[in-house]
C-alpha cells in the first residue's frame, strides 16, 4: 500500500486539538481586529488630512507587507529591546500565542478597515441628505445611518478577508503553536509521512472554509437581502 | 550596512523579486487554462475548472507549500523506485517554490479573468465566429486583447499578494530575503533590526509594483470613455 492513513486516523485528536486552536486564533483576531477597523476606517474617509493620512499610512504599510515579516517582528523583533524584555508586557509578548493574536489582529485590521471605508464612501447620498434633513447630528448619522449601512454592504468582501484570515492563521504554526498545520507538521516529523499529513490539514481547512462561507451566505440573507437579485 | 548583512539581503531580494515574476509567469498560464476551462461548455472541463479554483483556494497557502515542498518530494521517492529510479531525488527549493506559488495563484487568476472574460459583450466574440474565426482565434484575437483591460485591477491585486506570499517559501528552506534576515538576525541578535529592514524592502516592492501597474492601467483605458459625476 502506498498510502498509511492508519497513523493520520490515531493523530485525528491531536488534528482537533488544532483545530480548536485554529478556531481560538481566528476569532481573538477578528474580534480585536474588527473592534480597531471601525475607528480606522472612519478616520479614513474623513476629509481632515490630520485624521486621514494616519490611518492610511497605518492600512498602507500592513497590507504592503508579509504577514511573514509582521509576525516575526513581534515575536522575534521586539525581544531585542531591553525597555521590552524589562516591561511589565513582557509575560505576554513572550508567548507565542499572544504575539501570534496580536500580530493576525494588527494584520486583518488593516484590511477590514480598507474595507469599511470602501463601503462607507459608496453609501448613496441620498441617505446621507435624508439624514441631515431630518437634523440629526453628526454623531446619530454615523451611529443610525452611515454604520449600520456601510457594515452590512461590506458583508461580502469581509467574508473573503475572513477566510484569507482563516489561511493566514496557519502562520502561527511557525512560531511553534500546534494549530491545524502545526498538528500536520508534527505527525509529518514523527512518522515521516508529509504527503498524508498535510493533505488532512488541507482537508480540514478546506470543511472550515466551506463552513464559513455558508455562514456568511446565512448572514447576508439575513442582513443583506434587501439589496438580493429578485426572485423570478 | 546592516553588519555587513546589507549585500546578503540585496542578494536575497533579488532571489524573491524573480521567484515572484516566474510564479506569476506560471501562475498567468494556469489562470488562463483554468477560465477557459471553467467557462467552456464541454461539462467535465467545467467542473475539472471549478474544482482546481474552488480546492486551491480553499487551503492556506502555506499548508500547500509545506505539502508540494515535503509531500511532493515524498511522493517523487515512493514513485521511483516504483519505475525503477532509485537514487533520492532531491527537489530544489525555487523551482518548487515556482511551480507551488504559480498553482496557488493560477486558481485565483483563473478567478479574475473569468470574470474579465464574463465582462466582455458576448457580440464580441459571436462577431468573430460570424467572419468565420475559429474558436482558438476568437479566443486568442478578440476576447484575450480585451479581457486584459478588465483583468488589471484583479492582476494587480493577486500580484501584490504573490508578492507577499513569496516570504513563505523561505519556510521550507529557499534563501530569499527572508530566509537571509533570519539567519542574519538569529547570528546578530538583532531581530528587529533585520526584519524592519526586509519590511522596508517589500514595501518598496509593493509601491513600485502599484505605480508600474496603474500606469499600465491608464494605458490600457486611454481608449474607454467614462463618464464624470
Amino acid at each position: 500500500m502506498m498510502f498509511d492513513y492508519a497513523v493520520i486516523w490515531d493523530s485525528l485528536p491531536l488534528y482537533l486539538g488544532g483545530v480548536l486552536v485554529t478556531l481560538k486564533l481566528l476569532l481573538i483576531a477578528l474580534t480585536l481586529g474588527l473592534a480597531t477597523a471601525i475607528p480606522l476606517g472612519l478616520m479614513r474617509v474623513s476629509r481632515s488630512a490630520w485624521v486621514n493620512f494616519p490611518a492610511w499610512l497605518y492600512t498602507y504599510v500592513i497590507r504592503g507587507t508579509p504577514m511573514l515579516v509582521q509576525l516575526y517582528l513581534i515575536y522575534y523583533g521586539l525581544a531585542q529591546f531591553e525597555a521590552v524584555r524589562a516591561s511589565v508586557l513582557w509575560p505576554y509578548l513572550s508567548s507565542a500565542t499572544f504575539c501570534a493574536c496580536l500580530a493576525f489582529a494588527i494584520n486583518t485590521s488593516a484590511y477590514s478597515a480598507e474595507i469599511l471605508a470602501g463601503s462607507l464612501k459608496t453609501t448613496s447620498h441620498g441617505e446621507i441628505e435624508a439624514a441631515k434633513a431630518m437634523g440629526m447630528s453628526r454623531a446619530t448619522l454615523y451611529r443610525r445611518i452611515l454604520l449600520p449601512s456601510a457594515l452590512r454592504r461590506a458583508l461580502p468582501q469581509y467574508s473573503n478577508e475572513v477566510i484569507m484570515m482563516l489561511h493566514t492563521t496557519s502562520l502561527a504554526s511557525i512560531v511553534t503553536l500546534i494549530d491545524i498545520t502545526g498538528a500536520a507538521r508534527t505527525v509529518s516529523s514523527q512518522f515521516y509521512l508529509p504527503f498524508e499529513a498535510y493533505i488532512t490539514a488541507g482537508l480540514f481547512y478546506l470543511c472550515l472554509t466551506f463552513i464559513l462561507v455558508r455562514l456568511f451566505k446565512l448572514a447576508e440573507r439575513r442582513w443583506l437581502a434587501y439589496l438580493a437579485p429578485r426572485k423570478a | 550596512m546592516l553588519n555587513g548583512y546589507g549585500a546578503t539581503i540585496l542578494d536575497g531580494a533579488w532571489l524573491t523579486l524573480m521567484l515572484a515574476l516566474t510564479s506569476m509567469a506560471v501562475a498567468m498560464v494556469l489562470g488562463l487554462l483554468g477560465a477557459a476551462c471553467r467557462l467552456s461548455p464541454v461539462r467535465w472541463l467545467a467542473l475539472l475548472g471549478e474544482t482546481y479554483a474552488t480546492v486551491i483556494r480553499g487551503i492556506p497557502d502555506l499548508v500547500l507549500i509545506l505539502l508540494i515542498f515535503y509531500g511532493g518530494q515524498d511522493l517523487v521517492n515512493r514513485l521511483g523506485p516504483l519505475l525503477g529510479h532509485d537514487a533520492y531525488i532531491d527537489i530544489n527549493p525555487f523551482i518548487s517554490g515556482v511551480f507551488t506559488l504559480g498553482f496557488i495563484f493560477g486558481a485565483y487568476l483563473s478567478e479574475t479573468f473569468r470574470g474579465a472574460f464574463m465582462a466582455i459583450p458576448r457580440g464580441q466574440g459571436e462577431a468573430g465566429a460570424a467572419y468565420g474565426m475559429s474558436d482558438a482565434k476568437v479566443f486568442f484575437r478578440i476576447l484575450v486583447p480585451q479581457m486584459i483591460r478588465l483583468a488589471i485591477p484583479g492582476f494587480t491585486n493577486n500580484w501584490l499578494v504573490l508578492t507577499k506570499a513569496t516570504a513563505l517559501i523561505s519556510v521550507v528552506g529557499l534563501q530569499d530575503m527572508m530566509f537571509k534576515a533570519k539567519s542574519a538576525a538569529d547570528a546578530t541578535h538583532q531581530p528587529f533590526t533585520f526584519f524592519l529592514a526586509v519590511a522596508a524592502l517589500y514595501l518598496v516592492l509593493t509601491s513600485v509594483s502599484l505605480l508600474g501597474l496603474r500606469q499600465l492601467e491608464k494605458r490600457y483605458t486611454v481608449g474607454v470613455k467614462a463618464a464624470e459625476l
